[in-house]
């Protein structure tokens, strides 16, 4: 193998695995240990600078993160007596958030001078609000359109308030008007030509994915009255307009919609509430934690049953009647859900709430407006710029690739944000800025670092709920409470700091296998070079895990090499300790995007 | 010295072995020595040697003297009996457990210091006397816990950390073994753990006197050019004889030097010590012309590593002594007064 080049920003920055899972790239290990610190409003700027929505993410991220997270691969059952669990990462995000300063307004940026540019946003989504951030603090003029009368999108009509408060949306959708030259209208657009005909010198669309998709199985229109699409039933729900619902409630899906849908119906008054799924659970699109709390609440999930018809008399549901199916894989792996022939079952009820996928749809684009459509409606979009195939007119969010997660759409608009800048200043769209890197030795003495390197052998910390039955009869009353910050530290000491590296310079080395010996997890090898399937395999512990990197050093004097599987490093640094010349050094690695603020448009 | 504890949590493919512990469970506290000393090494090779042959921990006592290397036995088996005994007196102490019960396996662990300076005599008696035992010495060529003098073991004209070339004639302790009587004795290197676990498994297995010097560079004092106990210098100079393959009765394993001719050593337990021959002209069962051998690489300037002699069928202190085979500390009233009527035959016998 080749040495690895440890100048590329991409190699140490993979090795933090939840920051490079995470769409924004958030610095991960960097703010859970100024949660451990205290620094909690330090960790939310790091936050709120990187995803923009930490208060909101902190409750309702789908955390690409948790999964990636390494303490999934080293923890002992045994040892932490419970699962392997990830670090707690999204709900230490909401500590920083509730407990911040609350002079943390002062640290939010003012806009400049205008630079004189405009740009509209259509959508008042996370995309949009991400875009009018990024560009409002280099002096653009942003106007954003929204159908609904307050800015939030998704986040404000379909997250039910038990799980995300208003005043915690009003307070991040405030960080960002309150830059300065945010413009609302409250206005539904019905044209994009229109739009353009305004001469804005860029129009960014983040109008989400807003169809939910229809159940079409007979009865359907008969029992029209009681059938309800879940999207938009949820959005009710929020702006007042419904505030009940039958006692029986069948709800039809199962991803985060469904989830929300049948805990909301709990709280309107539904009392016999279920989920009912084509799908197996395990299949099933919601989160797994979201599917935790709705059984919780006394909701059965009931899968493998696919609508066949809403039984109805004289205009009034009575019930839906499925059909059994199981799940058959091809030999492509691919799963086809058949019928088992047993007799259909029947559950009786007085409201369905379809919650079975949501679509994108954009009537009001016009098709000679110049920007074109693939084969299944969705527009044309760079993948990189999130530009569109017209030069002014960029798409993210929801409305860029489909339904996503609000994380997604935060990363889709720093993208175009940076886009549109270039676009404005005269740059090269399509020139990405490197992300910014910062590696620093944590070496404060002899043997002593500037992290706490100690490692916490205890299993994630749950956390605080209210009481179930206060929960259900309020639907303002938010369920999770949050962990308060002597919990928080506990769960943030589970974190290994796999920011902070290991870095090795082989010239340094006298091959003295002090590492070797200490290495509590056997992740260090001295050994004849080979190729990197060969190596795995002889190395002191097998390198199974082919997605995470081998750390190859150059020859050294005894012509071997030094090989270090990244994958279940502790960053315990022990390495560094028991070196004696210093050819082990556990250096910080901050790799920060860069978003619009600071592109140089020069990579 | 380091102020946390080696983490708990261990790679996911850890193995256990037969006696149904892992690696891990062999390890002893952190070691408060410096970072980069070869006794570090050579702890893990302890380890790696006693996890391979199944070793239960509490049938291991291991004794060390006063010295770096005598603080290690800290360091590997936390779960064997230990004893931590007067400068240079080991040796002694080490007999007399043996002698107590001769079912545990002895672990000497000792530096150039306390073995070939204030504990020389000792030294020399517990090879003479054949004691059962695999006894170490990490030998770094100084005194590190008094910053880097000469010790006994430096070569003359090896220079200081300070430029001042050593004037006495060094003490070569793998000679002094064989002379005195050991029934194994090898040499190896702290940084060469390929070559120094199966010679501390055969050391194990071996029913007598097992001597292994073991240089181990003091990184703090000796490991600078001039030194020929540094990494560098022993890595040049290395000049391994032989390679020992010794698994009692699984696959042989695969060696990374040279294949050579195989040499069958039968030993008294019925198992066979193999070794691969890496210079065809050696015999190690040959005692004159193991010392021979010793000699003129020493003069040579190699340092001559391996198993450099070995007697397949050794005495040892109890065979030579005649004792029961039960250890002597479960030998109870009855067994020890044979009672009233043997006391009054014995003395008739001598009327």
């Amino acid at each position: 193998m080749k040495p690895t080049d440890i100048g590329n920003p991409d190699y140490f920055h993979k090795v933090v695995d939840c920051q490079w899972a995470c769409p924004a790239h958030t610095p991960v290990p960097e703010y859970i240990r100024l949660i451990a610190h205290g620094r909690f409003s330090d960790a939310y700027m790091i936050n709120w600078k990187s995803n923009v929505f930490p208060g909101i993410l902190g409750r309702t991220c789908d955390r690409p993160c948790e999964p990636a997270c390494r303490r999934t691969r080293v923890e002992d059952e045994t040892m932490v007596k419970g699962k392997r669990e990830p670090v707690a990462i999204c709900r230490l995000k909401r500590v920083a958030a509730d407990y911040k300063d609350d002079d943390i307004l002062g640290r939010m940026p003012k806009a400049p001078a205008k630079n004189g540019k405009h740009i509209a946003c259509v959508g008042g989504g996370p995309a949009s609000l991400t875009v009018a951030r990024d560009l409002a603090v280099l002096g653009y003029e942003i106007t954003i359109y929204d159908q609904d009368p307050k800015l939030g999108g998704f986040i404000r009509t379909q997250i039910p308030h038990f799980r995300l408060p208003e005043s915690v949306i009003d307070e991040e959708v405030g960080y960002i008007t309150g830059i300065g030259n945010v413009n609302f209208v409250h206005k539904r657009i019905d044209s994009l030509k229109a739009v353009l005909a305004e001469n804005y010198d860029a129009v960014f669309v983040g109008s989400g994915a807003p169809r939910g998709r229809e159940l079409d199985v007979p009865g359907r229109k008969e029992a029209a009255a009681n059938i309800h699409i879940g999207i938009d039933w949820l959005s009710s729900v929020s702006f007042g307009h419904i505030s009940k619902v039958g006692k029986r409630v069948i709800v039809l899906g199962g991803g985060n919609t469904a989830m929300d849908c049948c805990r909301t119906a709990r709280r309107l008054g539904g009392e016999d509430v279920k989920v009912i799924v084509r799908s197996g659970f395990e299949e099933m699109k919601a989160s797994p934690w979201e599917k935790e709390d709705a059984m919780h609440e006394d909701i059965p999930i009931i899968n493998f049953l696919v609508p066949k018809e809403v039984k109805h008399e004289n205009g009034k549901i009575k019930g839906v009647l499925f059909e059994k199916v199981k799940a058959e894989y091809d030999a492509k792996g691919r799963r086809n859900l058949v019928p088992t022939g047993e007799p259909d079952p029947f559950y009786e009820c007085d409201d369905v709430l379809v919650a079975i996928g949501q679509e994108n749809a954009f009537p009001w684009i016009e098709k000679d407006a110049g920007v074109e459509f693939d084969k299944w409606g969705m527009p044309v979009v760079d993948e990189k710029t999130f530009g569109s195939t017209h030069p002014k007119v960029f798409f993210g969010g929801d409305a860029a690739f489909g339904p996503k997660n609000i994380i997604w759409a935060a990363a889709h608009g720093h993208e175009a944000a940076i886009s549109i800048h270039a676009l404005c200043s005269g740059g090269a769209v399509g020139l990405r800025p490197a992300p910014g890197v910062n590696i620093v030795s944590q070496k404060m003495g002899i043997h002593e670092w500037s992290y706490d390197n100690d490692i916490s052998v205890v299993s994630r910390f749950k956390v605080p709920h209210r009481k179930k039955e206060e929960a259900l009869k309020d639907i303002m009353a938010e369920v999770e409470l949050g962990f308060d910050p002597d919990l928080a530290w506990k769960e943030a000491q589970r974190c290994l700091n796999c920011d902070v590296q290991t870095v090795f310079t082989d010239n340094l080395c006298i091959e003295c296998d002090a590492c070797v010996d200490i290495c509590p997890m056997d992740c260090i090898t001295f050994t004849a070079n080979g190729d990197e399937k060969e190596l795995r395999g002889r190395l002191n512990a097998p390198a199974l895990n082919a997605t995470q990197d081998l750390y190859v050093s150059g020859p050294l004097k005894t012509h071997r090499i030094m090989v270090k599987d990244e994958d279940v490093c502790l960053h315990c640094g022990l390495c560094a300790e028991r070196c004696p010349t210093g050819a082990w050094d556990m250096r910080k690695y901050y790799v920060e995007m860069t978003h619009a603020e600071h592109a140089c448009q020069t990579r | 010295m380091t102020y946390i504890a080696k983490p708990k949590l261990h790679h996911p493919t850890l193995l256990k072995n037969k006696a149904g512990y892992t690696r891990r469970d062999y390890d002893g506290a952190i070691s408060t020595l410096c970072a980069g000393c070869g006794h570090d090494s050579i702890s893990a090779t302890i380890v790696q040697a006693c996890f391979e042959l199944d070793i239960l921990p509490h049938q291991v006592a291991k004794l060390s003297g006063i010295g770096c290397s005598s603080k290690a036995p800290t360091y590997f088996l936390g779960g064997s009996h230990g004893f931590n005994t007067v400068h240079g007196r080991m040796p002694s102490v080490m007999t007399g457990a043996n002698l107590a019960n001769r079912d545990l396996i002895y672990l000497g662990v000792s530096g150039d210091g306390d073995s070939a300076s204030i504990g020389f005599g000792q030294f020399a008696h517990v090879m003479r006397r054949g004691v059962n035992m695999t006894y170490i010495v990490m030998n770094n060529g100084v005194y590190g816990l008094t910053k880097g003098q000469f010790s006994a073991t430096a070569d003359r004209g090896s220079v200081s950390k300070k430029g001042v070339a050593n004037s006495d004639s060094s003490i070569d302790m793998v000679s002094v073994a064989i002379l005195m009587g050991a029934t194994f004795v090898g040499r190896s290197f702290s940084g060469d753990k390929q070559q120094l676990v199966p010679l501390i498994k055969a050391a194990i297995q071996h029913r007598g006197a097992a001597f292994l010097d073991v240089i181990s560079p003091c990184v703090a004092f000796n490991n600078h050019p001039g030194s020929t106990k540094s990494y560098d210098y022993v890595r040049e100079h290395n000049e391994a004889v032989n390679r020992v393959d010794f698994i009692e009765s699984k696959a042989e394993i695969t060696t990374e030097y040279a294949p050579g001719a195989l040499q069958e050593v039968a030993q008294h337990d019925g198992s066979i010590l193999r070794l691969r021959k890496l210079d065809e002209s050696y015999d190690p069962s040959n005692k004159g012309e193991a010392l021979a051998r010793v000699q003129q690489a020493e003069a040579a300037g190699e340092v001559l590593t391996g198993l450099l002699y070995v007697e397949p069928m050794p005495k040892d202190l109890h065979a030579n002594l005649n004792t029961v085979d039960a250890p002597l500390n479960t030998l109870n009233a009855p067994d020890l007064c044979p009672g009233q009527a043997a006391l009054d035959k014995l003395n008739a016998s001598l009327r």
